[in-house]
């Protein structure tokens, strides 16, 4: 899935374990699952006792243990397709029509027929179980001119068609919610008291978007459910009985006991695959340590400031470095000790310029996304010429260009691999990629047809560069800037194919009525630009987390005056992102705050990312100048750093 | 075992502790004798007349219009929509006389069930049949909540601001350096029981409601006196109310806050509006919460004999049963290395040593007794006058030199009026505590609430709001031994630390003991 060796080792060692484990788990918890199951869809209050003892029969019977093996299967194929799919980064839809075009990818495509299969084989169990009516597809039957035959039997049909639907809907759910985005939790808990946290919650979950699913499910087959019935009976030579009643009309389907059997069958199915991404997702962000220095060579690649510096790695080893970072700054004096630690031989600070200059650039480079995103949104996405791009410019916008320049000058080599460094998939994706829109994330290019997709280029105003070049800054930071997520380059098994990015400039001299139907869809969803923007903004929360927890503790503990000498970069490079994160919350729907949503099992974490960034820059900057108080008055910074610094040793931000 | 008899004797009546200085508490009649000091903050006076109450609950104020007779389904859609299962089955029972009679029979006993099942609960934990007003005034840390002019008060943890929750539901902010007092007013804002001011941050203010917390972005630099409600956010779960405390971790980065009907204490991270219940059986509920200033720990008492101890790095709990009562207050030493708790119903502060920070089994010594303050070794005053009882709340300055120690008193018996006890306290290098003296008010006034300045240059500033609306300070003017100097005002303290020892060894009040 990697193209290196060399990053590999975090996937193959680590992850692939921890999801490993996770589905054991999972296939662990499916006998206690499946018995609640047989209970509660067999139970009758006539028969308690008789109940009982025919579900301890059938617990141990032959074909039991057959839909039991099934259904191992089944979450094996569940835990794999989690891992292939999850994503640290979610991808987010700045449009009704990038959201479809995420829904018709192929990709997405091969995972819905394989969730609507396994739908059908859990379905399946789940009618052995049940047994009586549900057993078989088939049964023998006599017509009316008195020959035996096969008839179809289609209470076994609708159960199974529905669990191909509900399979088909999760998938469907999984991309609108974000089902494969996996976030970090700011609560650190072990394990199993974070599973038996979330326990009630999914189970609330899995019921409430079963209810949903199979009344959509009864609406579909009571218009659309003849077509299957049709079709099945042709293939498999069965025949209608006349005297049953048909189930799609409406004395059919008002059968409460088969609304029942439905229903429980469909919660049986998303509790088991929710459990499996609740396990997998609990596993996969689970803490891991990694050592600041080793003293051999052959691991050096797996130390702290080596990992963080490597460009080509999987998303979750940065940021899982990055959390461990955060950590230890926080927690661990002996492990900051190593950080500010000098080299044996030459006595360098290497690893505390790896990791401050790391976590600078992924700040930088924050920065500079959201002044360009700001630049474009204040000239309103028009075409605009030189001049009028540059009148436009206030004087806080010339403050944060210049400190941005300030923080080039010292350090250029870490803001020319920026783009490498921060976000792999411009190297996995070649040099084709930049030209996609940046804060639109379908870079999985969703449309089949290059000609459908050059339709769609001109009106992608959510992207900054399209014909909207205003002034030099830009044209020189733009191919920094390529940098919201897909996962596809992260995943890295479908990169765009190269011959479907046209030019923009030339598209933008002929739009059609299409592409003005398209651009009026593409406005319907404000806020998810701004969502897409600090769509990996975990990471700079750490890295902030990080860099002030190191700089406080380095007022005690750093004997070498180590970190003084980057005091007055890492406090610029807050302040400039400080400014730019301002300026971007007073844009419109910016600071709306998101609907919460309970009854889903997607994380929607993301949606409050900002804010949290927000949050957190603050915080760290409070950090640092309550700690060193007025010794800040000796660091080198220029006038308007320095004037914004006293508003917080003032307390007044 | 040691008492209050070792105290100096309290003030007789009309006089007013001001100050400490030079080791000793100084006192006038009235409030026009304090020495002025540049550095004492606004003393504040609001009389019980000037706030504007609610004189009427909303649900009696169905008494003022006339009966008004609707469609059962209309008055059951109500019902649900105000009591919830209850109200609706109360509704359905009560009018027998338009649904059918198997309906009200069988809804009548549902209810009954219900009650017996929820009358059972409440044997178990009688905390939960109490109204949640009267929740709160009996977990609250101030004393008398309910008839209290100042319901709450905090000090912002960097500068001279403070934050007042008044009993009208308001909440004003003073700031010595700005003119404007902003008042914060919500319509969710009820029976404020804590305030807290986010620590690194300027403008952050959590606010434990009745049915919600409330934080508020009150903006240091605006001159708008009255911050519109989209100033705060809401953060609410449902089954956890009414919030009788709340915490901010010392590193501003999450805030738990506690219901004594919710088993789970929540911690939130209040940008994302989340939160994570750490749910732990037993208790019945959670009353009051304390993070220690070093971050690593949060005291987390219970309504029944327990108390929990949550160490934060991986949420994890220890349980501590008490013999007699529930854990009433705590408070914990500025390097988060002990805590001081006292319980309901004795007179006695009980110390807790975390020796290992980072490994919380083994880091406990036995309960060690301090202080005793019990009935039989009350102190006779010339004003027949005695000292002592129950202890409300306690509370330790940043420094860990005085402890502020809030005494109930005896409301039935006119003699023994609340009071606050101040200790001086050593926890370097073995620990002490030492009498200091108590701090009285004016005449007719009690203690409600007490607070330490977070960050006094001088020594120790003791913030009491009293019975009669107003908000004292009481600085103890003294060098820190603990503290070390850095550079800027280091040694001209040395000549007065000499003569502290000896003057300690006569009076000591507790020494710990090293084994």
């Amino acid at each position: 899935m990697f193209s290196t060796e060399q990053s590999c080792w975090f996937v193959r060692k680590v992850i692939c374990w921890r999801a490993a484990a996770s589905i054991a788990w999972a296939v662990l918890l499916l006998p206690p699952i499946t018995a609640v199951f047989i209970i509660l869809s067999r139970f009758s209050f006539l028969h308690p006792i008789h109940t009982i003892s025919e579900c301890l029969s059938l617990l141990t019977s032959a074909s039991a243990i057959f839909s039991f093996i099934l259904l191992c299967g089944v979450i094996l194929m569940v835990g794999f397709l989690n891992l292939e799919y999850y994503t640290v980064i979610p991808t987010i839809a700045c449009s009704k029509i990038a959201l479809l075009g995420q829904l018709l990818h192929p990709r997405q495509f091969v995972s819905s027929v394989v969730h609507c299969i396994m739908g059908i084989i859990v379905a399946w169990c789940c009618a052995i179980t049940i047994g009586g009516r549900y057993e078989t597809l088939g049964y023998p039957c006599i017509q009316s001119d008195g020959s035996p035959q096969m008839c179809l039997n289609e209470y076994q049909l609708i159960l199974l068609l529905a669990g191909a639907f509900v399979g088909f809907s999760h998938s469907l759910l999984g991309v609108i919610h974000n089902m494969n985005y996996v976030s970090f939790h700011t609560v650190q808990q072990y394990k199993y008291l974070r599973f038996k946290g979330s326990l009630p919650l999914v189970v609330k979950c899995s019921a409430i978007q079963a209810l949903y699913s199979i009344r959509n499910y009864i609406v579909v087959y009571f218009f659309l459910g003849y077509i299957p019935r049709a079709w099945i009976c042709k293939t498999l030579n069965l025949h209608l009985t006349s005297s049953a009643h048909p189930l799609d009309s409406i004395a059919g389907l008002l059968d409460l006991s088969l609304f029942y059997h439905l229903w429980i069958s469909a919660t049986f199915l998303l509790f088991t695959w929710y459990i499996t991404l609740l396990l997998f997702r609990i596993f996969v962000t689970e803490v891991y340590s990694f050592p600041v220095q080793s003293s051999f060579t052959e691991d050096a690649h797996q130390c702290l400031p080596k990992v963080l510096l490597t460009d080509k790695q999987p998303m979750i080893l940065k940021f899982l470095a990055l959390q461990d970072l955060a950590l230890l700054s926080q927690h661990s004096p002996s492990r900051r000790c190593e950080v500010f630690s000098l080299s044996q031989p030459g006595g360098h600070p290497h690893n505390w310029n790896a990791i401050s200059g790391e976590c600078l650039s992924l700040l930088a480079d924050l920065t500079q996304r959201l002044v360009a995103y700001h630049d474009t949104v204040a000239t309103n996405g028009r075409a605009k010429s030189l001049s009028t791009g540059s009148e436009r410019k206030t004087s806080s916008e010339t403050s944060v260009t210049s400190g941005t320049e300030d923080l080039m000058s010292p350090r250029p080599t870490l803001l020319m691999k920026t783009p490498a460094s921060v976000f792999a998939r411009s190297i996995v994706g070649g040099p084709q990629s930049p030209l996609t829109a940046p804060f639109t994330p379908d870079l999985d290019s969703p449309f089949a047809s290059p000609a459908l997709r050059r339709l769609t280029a001109p009106v992608e105003q959510c992207s900054p560069w399209h014909g909207t070049v205003q002034s030099p800054h830009i044209m020189r930071r733009a191919p920094k800037l390529w940098s919201t997520s897909t996962d596809s380059q992260v995943n890295g098994s479908f990169p765009p194919s190269p011959a479907s990015v046209p030019s923009p400039k030339q598209e933008a001299s002929k739009p059609s009525l299409l592409a003005q139907f398209l651009q009026n869809r593409k406005e319907q969803l404000p806020e998810a630009s701004s969502q897409a923007l600090f769509a990996d903004s975990q990471a700079h929360i750490w890295a902030l987390e990080g860099l002030s927890y190191l700089v406080q503790a380095s007022f005690s503990e750093d004997h070498f005056g180590v970190v003084q000498t980057a005091l007055p970069s890492i406090l610029s490079c807050m302040l400039v992102l400080q400014e730019a994160v301002d300026r971007h919350f007073k844009l419109p729907h910016a600071s709306s705050k998101p609907v919460r949503s309970t009854s889903s099992i997607g994380d929607s974490t993301y949606k409050t990312l900002r804010f949290a960034l927000r949050a957190t820059l603050k915080t760290a900057i409070y950090r640092i100048t309550t700690t060193f108080g007025d010794h800040l008055n000796a660091v080198q910074m220029s006038a308007e750093h320095r004037k914004r610094l006293q508003q917080f040793l003032e307390y007044k931000e | 075992m040691c008492s209050l008899a070792l105290f100096p004797p309290p003030l007789p009546s009309g006089q007013t502790t001001l100050c400490e200085s030079n080791n000793e508490l100084l006192s006038g009649t009235s409030t026009e004798d304090r020495p002025k000091q540049e550095s004492s903050p606004l003393s504040l006076y609001f009389p019980r007349e000037s706030l504007k109450l609610h004189s009427r609950t909303e649900s009696s104020s169905k008494a003022a219009f006339l009966d008004h007779s609707e469609t059962l389904w209309m008055r059951s859609a109500a019902a649900w929509r105000d009591g919830g299962l209850t109200g609706l089955l109360t509704e359905i029972t009560n009018s027998h006389t338009e649904v059918p009679k198997w309906l009200s029979v069988s809804s009548g006993c549902t209810l009954a069930l219900l009650r017996w099942i929820s009358s059972f609960h409440g044997s178990l934990f009688p905390h939960l049949t109490l109204s949640s007003e009267d929740m709160i005034a009996e977990f609250s840390q101030v004393l008398n909540w309910s008839d209290c002019v100042v319901r709450a008060f905090s000090w912002h943890p960097h500068t001279d601001k403070f934050a007042v929750a008044l009993l009208d539901d308001s909440i004003k902010i003073y700031n010595p350096k700005s003119a404007t007092t902003p008042t914060l007013k919500h319509r969710l804002q009820r029976s404020v029981a804590a305030v807290q001011w986010k620590p690194l941050c300027a403008s952050a203010l959590a606010v434990a409601c009745q049915n919600c917390l409330l934080v508020w972005h009150v903006d240091p630099c605006s001159l708008s006196t009255r911050p519109s409600s989209g100033c705060a956010q809401v953060l609410s779960h449902p089954g956890h109310s009414p919030v009788t405390s709340i915490a901010w971790s010392p590193s501003g980065s999450l805030l738990v806050s506690a219901s004594p009907v919710d088993t789970a204490v929540m911690v939130w991270d209040v940008a994302a509006e989340s939160c994570v219940p750490l749910q732990r059986l037993g208790g019945g509920g959670v009353t009051f919460l304390s993070w220690s200033p070093d971050g690593s720990h949060v005291l987390a008492s219970t309504p029944s004999t327990l108390f929990r101890v949550w160490e934060t790095r991986m949420w994890t709990c220890e349980r501590w049963p008490c013999v007699k009562g529930r854990c009433q207050s705590g408070c914990w030493s500025p390097d988060g290395s002990r805590l001081l708790f006292t319980v309901q119903g004795e007179t006695v502060i009980y110390a807790l040593t975390f020796t290992d920070a980072q490994v919380l089994k083994q880091s406990f010594e036995v309960f060690v007794l301090y202080l005793s303050a019990s009935g039989d070794e009350l102190i006779m005053l010339d004003l027949s006058a005695s000292v002592g009882g129950e202890i409300q709340s306690l509370s330790w300055d940043p420094r860990g030199e005085r402890l502020a120690v809030l005494l109930k008193g005896d409301p039935q018996a006119v003699d023994r009026p609340a009071i606050i006890a101040v200790f001086k306290t050593r926890t370097n290098p073995i620990f002490e505590l030492l009498p200091c003296g108590f701090v009285q008010g004016e005449p007719g006034a009690e203690p409600r609430l007490m607070q330490f300045h977070p960050n006094f240059q001088h020594g120790a500033l003791l913030t009491v709001c009293w019975s009669t609306g107003r908000i004292t300070h009481v600085p103890f003017y003294f060098l820190s031994t603990g503290v070390p100097h850095f550079g800027l005002s280091g040694s001209p303290l040395l000549p007065r630390l000499q003569e502290r020892p000896s003057a300690f060894a006569n009076q000591s009040l507790f020494t710990e003991l090293i084994s």
